[in-house]
């Protein structure tokens, strides 16, 4: 890839993801495919990519954003320089014979299966024979006490809701706001995997130069032939996601699926999010940009600084400097449609994890409003009232301090524009569905049109398939790089098969054996080629089949 | 039997050492790991694991200023055989009881840790077992020829090692060396031809390019491997 010609700028491209907390049910099925697709083996059983948090909870590992103690991501030394904030090179080397930091395994949890042979073979007697749990790690009879979700749905709030970093934060300036009684306290779900970040500390902390930013998409990779198992990465994530196997002794994280992203498909907790709430799309950014946003001095202004790192795929000079970086014209278009980019750039509903880690990260979360119209209702108001949401959004049941804590490090205006568009979207929306004119202040008083809303309610509410992943293939992109070996698989698709062309039709979004099935109409077996077929040694290619089925037409 | 302890063991060590780890290198990168147990357990390990590991390293210099900085050097610099045998004494066994008490403590973390234990291999208790032979037997015969000037190894072992470079050991030198110092140098040399065997591997990626590369590491994907796999040697489909 041709980078850094002297003229223009660089731009680089990145798969990013945003989720819609108001639509997470937090019923773990992303978390459970991700299991099943990626760490369903021995030294990864208390390892998951993809885990759903309650919060206010502890999250997984437990009170992983208390930085103090675990020392994740980066801060900015007396001259303003930015450091990890673990320390630097020669304190890392110095510290490699054991990470004081390290969380444990029982800072994760205890992993374990049942000795569910005691339920067959217990012999005859007057009590049920119980299946005792068993730690996968001593392998003796143990007591279950924690796991990757044991405070779902505030289970235990009342006794350790305060456990909560981000709660001990918020009560700091708003102390009335977080209860824990149960007519009075709040909720919400916060999916979360590896978030591929601009300025990964993870990366930056591999003593071995192992973990590395791929140049093409952005996702952030170990390559296990090359790590070493220092465990500093373990460390230098804030977000605890970089996980240790303690079988093969190698680091392991969220790969975003990219064998899948690599040809089109989004990764597997996306694909089976019940609740269709994550969205992956390219992100065109100047990598010349990173570190002076990251050293950004005031915490509350990071989030604005990263959206300046991201480029508008809409300026003509973006995309021409993009092509001269070498980003294939698939991927630029690809740019330009981004469902992600649309609701972090465009939109700007959707908000960066946890900012203040100087990590610029690439998941972004869309706050939850919902409770609010429920709240609402329930007191005799118009719930979905313009004037009565705007008015409410102050008074949440979720705070907005505490969404502050986590999405723009305690800077509640970006987290109230964000909800205030999503209410008058409703607003908006629900005067079209009853027939009304809707009236154009709503849009306006949130710095958007008409139109505009009703673009933005089509990508979150509607969320159709294509609309939600926008993922150029790898493939596509390499063509030019790699000419003989990816082209002569496109010479084997239908020459009709272009835009709006008789053959236009291809597989379904889902792959092949989704959606509509589509059923040959004619027989494709004829009998010349099924007896060539049957005696040749070797599959006949596409010219001898022609023959074969012209000789079988005369 | 001396010139297979003295003159063949020694070279058959090294090659041992260097083939070994070529080949641990070309077919084993993934095994190649410090493989670490402190997800398991931490607090006894954040103690013991950088006394052992700093007590090793000084004991490694020690040895190497031992073997290889010949005596007439250091009697040029004005340092007599009585100061040189008591800053070895006093300094090696300084790091020798650093060293000590930190496998003592990693023994005994990895034989009363149930996990830790369980993640103990076969291979791994060989290595410890060779490795703490050649320790304690080092300080022993440190400490048992302490006496006056002690046991002066730079007459008879420094410069028959120093030999062994020359490809002409000087196997006569070896004579009337205490038996202690005999059993730890052959335990030594087992010791190393078993590095590349072993998790002592992770001795050679010490990771000093850490100090000078780039923070953030970029790599481009190998075009190689995108979509399917290429047919590795021996796999070919026929007909291709």
């Amino acid at each position: 890839m041709p980078r850094g010609e002297r003229t223009g700028r660089r731009v680089m491209a990145q798969i990013a993801m945003v989720m819609n907390l108001d639509k997470c049910i937090g019923c773990h099925t992303c978390s459970v495919t991700c299991k099943q697709a990626w760490t369903n083996r021995d030294g990864m059983e208390y390892v998951w990519f993809n885990n759903v948090e309650t919060r206010p909870g502890q999250g997984y590992p437990r009170r992983y954003e208390d930085q103090k103690k675990w020392r994740g991501g980066w801060e900015l030394n007396r001259r303003g320089a930015l450091k990890l904030k673990n320390g630097g090179r020669i304190k890392s080397l110095l510290e490699i014979f054991s990470n004081p930091k390290l969380p444990e395994i029982k800072d994760y949890y205890e992993p374990w299966t049942y000795e569910y042979r005691n339920l067959t073979d217990a012999p005859l007697g007057d009590d049920y024979p119980v299946a005792e749990p068993r730690s996968l790690i001593s392998g003796k009879p143990m007591k279950i006490e924690w796991s990757s979700n044991w405070d779902d749905n505030l289970g235990g709030a009342t006794e350790h809701g305060h456990l909560d970093p981000m709660v001990a934060k918020t009560r700091q300036q708003a102390a009335e706001k977080v209860k824990f009684a149960f007519e009075q306290t709040f909720m919400f779900y916060l999916p979360r995997i590896c978030e591929h970040c601009l300025n990964p500390a993870c990366v930056a902390s591999c003593p071995s130069g192992a973990m590395y930013k791929r140049e093409e998409d952005g996702i952030v990779l170990v390559d296990q032939d090359h790590c070493r198992g220092w465990r500093k990465c373990v460390t230098g994530c804030p977000y605890k996601k970089v996980y240790f196997n303690h079988r093969t002794g190698k680091a392991e994280k969220c790969t975003m699926c990219y064998p899948r992203i690599e040809v089109g498909l989004p990764t597997v907790c996306s694909e089976t999010c019940v609740g269709r709430l994550r969205y992956l799309g390219v992100i065109l950014y100047d990598p010349d940009k990173v570190t002076a946003a990251a050293s950004e001095p005031d915490e509350h202004k990071l989030y604005q600084a990263q959206l300046d790192v991201f480029l508008d795929p809409e300026d003509p000079e973006v995309r021409r400097d993009a092509e001269r970086s070498g980003i294939s014209y698939d991927w630029i278009e690809a740019a330009r449609r981004s469902p992600v980019h649309a609701l972090i750039s465009t939109y700007k509903v959707a908000l960066p994890l946890h900012p203040e880690y100087r990590t610029l990260p690439m998941v972004w979360y869309i706050p939850p409003l919902s409770p609010v119209v429920d709240a609402l209702t329930e007191t005799g108001h118009d719930g979905e009232d313009a004037a009565n949401l705007f008015g409410a959004i102050d008074t949440l049941r979720i705070p907005l301090e505490y969404l502050a804590e986590i999405f723009t490090a305690g800077d509640v205006g970006p987290v109230r524009s964000s909800l205030e568009k999503l209410a008058a979207m409703r607003a908006h929306m629900r005067a079209i569905n009853l027939g009304d004119t809707p009236d154009s202040s709503v849009a306006r008083s949130v710095g958007m049109s008409g139109p505009e809303i009703e673009e933005m309610y089509r990508l979150l509410a509607i969320a159709k398939y294509e609309d939600r992943y926008v993922i150029p293939t790898a493939a596509v992109a390499d063509a030019r790089r790699l000419e003989e070996s990816a082209l002569p698989e496109l010479s084997d698709s239908c020459s009709l098969d272009f835009e709006g062309g008789p053959g236009m039709g291809g597989d379904g979004p889902f792959g092949q054996d989704s959606g509509r099935k589509q059923l040959p109409l004619v027989t494709i077996e004829n009998f010349h080629a099924l007896r060539d077929r049957q005696t040749a040694d070797r599959e006949p290619s596409a010219a001898e089949k022609a023959h074969a089925a012209e000789e079988d037409d005369q | 039997m001396k010139t297979l302890l003295w003159g063949v063991l020694p070279y058959i060590a090294f090659v041992l050492l260097v083939a070994g780890t070529i080949w641990r290198y070309r077919y084993d990168k993934f095994g190649w790991t410090t493989r670490s147990s402190q997800v398991y357990e931490s607090k006894l390990l954040n103690i013991a694991s950088p006394m052992f590991h700093y007590g090793i390293l000084f004991v490694l210099v020690g040895h190497l200023v031992g073997l290889f900085l010949p005596e007439s050097w250091t009697e040029k610099a004005g340092v007599s055989e009585h100061t040189y045998h008591l800053f070895s004494l006093y300094g090696g066994t300084a790091a020798g009881v650093l060293l000590v008490l930190g496998i003592l403590l990693l023994l005994y973390r990895r034989r009363t840790n149930t996990p830790v234990f369980r993640a103990t291999t076969a291979n791994d208790k060989l290595m410890y077992l060779v490795l703490f032979a050649a320790i304690v037997l080092g300080m022993v015969a440190k400490l048992t020829h302490a006496s006056g000037d002690g046991y002066n190894y730079r007459d008879s072992i420094a410069p028959w090692a120093r030999s062994l470079f020359t490809l002409r050991p000087d196997i006569d030198r070896m004579t009337g060396v205490p038996v202690l110092y005999e059993i730890h140098a052959v335990v030594g040399m087992v010791l190393f031809a078993l590095v590349p065997f072993t998790r002592l591997i992770h001795m050679f990626s010490a990771p000093l390019q850490y100090l000078f590369r780039p923070y953030v590491v970029y790599r481009a994907r190998d075009p190689e491997r995108v979509g399917a796999r290429p047919e590795r040697r021996g796999w070919e489909r026929t007909g291709s």
